[in-house]
């Protein structure tokens, strides 16, 4: 069994950290310094609050300086203004959605080269090619595991990042975390015990 | 013209008081007696002799003593406490709006109290015990993002409340010790006709939720918590089939083939469900057991189950009178679009976020399913709907199609988010809403906004009353043309905005006529909001200071008209000017 070590600070250097900035509005829209123009008047107040007992997933706290980019949402005390109850409610909810036996096992998908992240729900296939076709029509690529086509990697609960079909399918589902579908080189050097039961 | 003095006798004697009340018992709508009140003493006293029910929407506007004396004939009364950002937490938890003091005067003065409706106050377990002990006729309880009482409080209820016949717990930050609660109802109780227990956590006693059930023959509205299971519910409907509003539990659940059709054949028998809540981990399978119950279904709240498009798709066509429907994004714009196909009924569409805090992942809905239920459903005419993108010219067709909205509540939940497709600020959206509404109550705006969004909200939003305003406008200007230009409007909640001193003190005549003001993270300072205080004596300027950020500046800042003067029971982080 073959596995990725440590392909997370290799890729690093070559990520284009602008593409995959995390924010809204498609990529190449303007920078949001734009918005706000020469009537603002100093910034003597922050809109912008750090939820300290936030009950919210997030993880990242904003620098507090002059720069006027539209707050994360994770950040931002009260907003979205959703009831504390419906929020609560929603987050236990979205916590054991990554356990199996839930109502669906949702997994972020990433793709080399796009800046958003998609969801899929694996309970919905019953085998790889299925899986595999659903996100070859997601993400209109094709996936294979040679040459210079897009290979499917996931990372499993140990945290390791193995080639997706080298366990079966419904140990595949319940171990898997997130899906990564990596482009070019590097998922050859996993080996080549995949592709027997898994690409039609 | 004859002068009050020699018709009043004539009046008297045509008008006895007894008449008179007969007569206002008929006013139903409490703004239509305000008016009657008026006319003359005689009218003002028929009215506060005979009026049983009040509403007061701030409970600070006026203290329990003017009410019971002006008012000594109450037999149901609505209360309402803290502004509504308490409900995103942008209130101290210790703000106010204790029920106690209230209940100690009813119990003094409306000892035949039969209702209390409460809505953002704090109600420990001891005002709970007290209202238990103190109310012998009491008949409904209904409490809704209330905060302060464990389900010990509800133990009283339900021990000494003996004429209850409506106990609704919705949304409330209750501790949930255990379940044991329901099992205080008496044998001997029989009156129950709404049991809304959805809100709570634990596990409740289900035999003698089951007895209850079965005695309480008047059960028309029955909302359970996500600890009943599925078959479990299948044994609650069997005893009540004429239910009129149902929550179930939890709705999943390995049934057999065999079960499943026992389960499809008692949703059938249940022919008066209008109402339907709940449906919490529905999956694809089990859905079409409910198919048979919702041929009448008038409102559908699936906000707390994680329903897809296909399968909202499915549920739908079984819905052909469908009037609210309440969903989570994860129907995505492909479910919207089988609202609009299906639901030429609909009046009213809430889409909440399943996984609002997740910045970086497409999901939910965008522009194009509000736009597809706006061609499919002409008479909508409220929505909530919380989005990450959204365009002007979308807008634009989107009240071209429904321009009879009275409620417009839109939430492009990245701050400051301009139109997604030109770049531009979202003014023309909300410029059209407020140009082809006429009939627009409520309004919350969203998205990058300046001046100009206000200045179209000012000219033409002439029926509003409640605006929502969060990470918008350009200067005190927009706020200025708000306060100047719409008559109706009586709450204003502002957050986050550039509105200033010159801007809150624009507003001087109309605070009066409004029920409350509330802005924070803007830029007010002290100094502006003492002068706001001393020229307005008949408003209460109040300022939350929490933290020891400048002195001079107002951070939160809550304005409200009152007769009751300055409230005493502030705590320390919040100043009265």
């Amino acid at each position: 069994m073959e596995r990725l070590v440590s392909f997370e600070s290799h890729h690093d250097h070559d990520l284009n950290l602008k593409a995959t900035e995390l924010r809204l509005g498609l990529p190449g829209s303007d920078e949001p310094e734009k918005q706000t123009t020469s009537s603002v008047r100093s910034n003597k107040r922050s809109s912008t609050k750090i939820s300290q007992e936030s009950n919210t997933n997030n993880s990242s706290v904003s620098d507090d300086h002059e720069d006027c980019a539209p707050p994360s949402k994770a950040q931002v005390v009260g907003w979205p203004p959703i009831r504390s109850y419906r929020k609560n409610t929603l987050q236990a909810k979205n916590k054991s959605e990554r356990e199996v036996g839930g109502a669906g096992i949702y997994v972020k998908v990433s793709v080399d080269g796009a800046p958003y992240l998609r969801k899929i729900d694996l309970k919905v296939y019953k085998c790889y090619p299925e899986l595999l076709e659903a996100l070859e029509n997601m993400f209109k690529l094709t996936i294979g595991y040679s040459g210079s086509d897009y290979a499917p990697t996931y990372q499993d609960k140990d945290g390791d990042w193995m080639l997706v079909g080298d366990v079966p399918f419904h140990m595949f589902i319940t171990s898997c975390k997130r899906l990564r579908i990596m482009k070019g080189s590097e998922p050859r050097g996993l080996g080549s015990c995949v592709g027997q039961d898994m690409k039609v | 013209m004859q002068s009050m003095e020699s018709t009043r006798s004539t009046r008297s004697l045509s008008f006895p008081d007894k008449v008179l009340h007969r007569v206002f018992t008929h006013l139903t709508s409490n703004e239509d007696r305000n008016s009657v009140s008026l006319v003359c003493k005689t009218w003002y006293n028929a009215d506060r002799l005979s009026r049983s029910k009040v509403s007061i929407r701030n409970c600070y506007s006026v203290s329990p003593e003017i009410l019971v004396r002006r008012f000594p004939n109450v037999r149901c009364v609505t209360l309402k406490g803290k502004p509504r950002f308490s409900d995103f937490n942008l209130v101290p938890p210790d703000w106010g709006a204790d029920v106690h003091a209230w209940l100690v005067a009813f119990a003094d003065k409306y000892p035949l109290l039969e209702e209390l409706s409460l809505k953002r106050m704090v109600v420990s377990d001891e005002s709970l015990e007290f209202l238990a002990f103190s109310f012998p006729d009491f008949k409904r309880l209904s409490l809704l993002s209330c905060d302060g009482f464990t389900t010990d409080g509800l133990e009283a209820i339900a021990s000494y409340c003996k004429n209850l016949t409506e106990f609704d717990i919705q949304e409330n930050g209750v501790e949930d010790t255990s379940g044991s609660w329901l099992s205080y109802f008496l044998e001997s109780f029989t009156s129950l006709e709404v049991l809304n227990f959805a809100n709570l956590s634990s596990e409740v006693d289900f035999d003698a939720l089951e007895r209850l059930v079965s005695r309480c023959k008047s059960l028309k509205v029955l909302k359970v918590n996500r600890s009943v299971s599925l078959e479990q519910l299948q044994k609650l409907l069997v005893l009540a089939p004429q239910l009129v509003e149902l929550g179930t539990g939890s709705f999943s659940q390995e049934f057999s083939a065999h079960q499943f059709v026992d389960l499809e054949s008692c949703f059938s028998s249940c022919k008066n469900i209008q109402s339907l809540s709940g449906l919490c981990d529905a999956t694809a399978r089990y859905l079409p057991a409910i198919y048979p119950a919702c041929a009448n279904l008038t409102f559908l709240n699936l906000s707390y189950s994680a329903m897809g498009s296909d399968e909202l798709d499915e549920l739908l066509m079984h819905c052909p009178c469908l009037q609210r429907l309440w969903v989570l994004d994860t129907v995505g714009d492909k479910g919207l679009e089988a609202v609009g196909s299906n639901c030429p009924l609909l009046e009213e569409l809430r889409v909440f976020p399943s996984d609002p805090f997740d910045d970086d992942t497409i999901q939910g809905v965008t522009e194009a399913g509000f736009l597809a239920v706006s061609f499919g459903c002409p008479r909508l005419h409220y929505v909530l709907y919380f989005c990450q993108q959204m365009t002007n010219a979308a807008v634009a067709t989107i009240v071209q199609n429904c321009p009879d909205f009275t409620h417009f509540r839109l939430c492009i939940m990245n701050p400051r988010q301009p139109d997604y497709l030109t770049n531009e600020p979202m003014d023309e959206a909300f410029g059209a809403v407020v140009k082809t509404c006429t009939k627009l109550q409520r309004l919350s705006v969203s998205g990058l906004l300046t001046d100009l969004a206000f200045e179209y909200i000012g000219k033409h939003a002439k029926n509003l009353e409640v605006l929502s305003i969060a990470f918008a406008g350009s200067s005190d200007r927009g706020m200025q043309c708000v306060m100047e230009g719409c008559p109706k409007i009586r709450k204003l909640e502002i957050r986050d905005c550039l509105f200033g001193d010159a801007a809150l003190l624009s507003g001087l005549d109309k605070y009066e006529s409004m029920r409350s003001l509330w802005m924070s993270s803007c830029n007010l300072t002290m100094d502006g909001c003492r002068l706001l205080a001393k020229k307005m004596p008949r408003l209460n300027v109040e300022v939350i200071q929490e933290d020891e950020s400048d002195d001079s500046e107002a951070d939160k800042v809550y304005v409200y008209r009152t007769v009751a003067g300055p409230r005493k029971d502030s705590p320390p982080s919040v100043f009265t000017l």
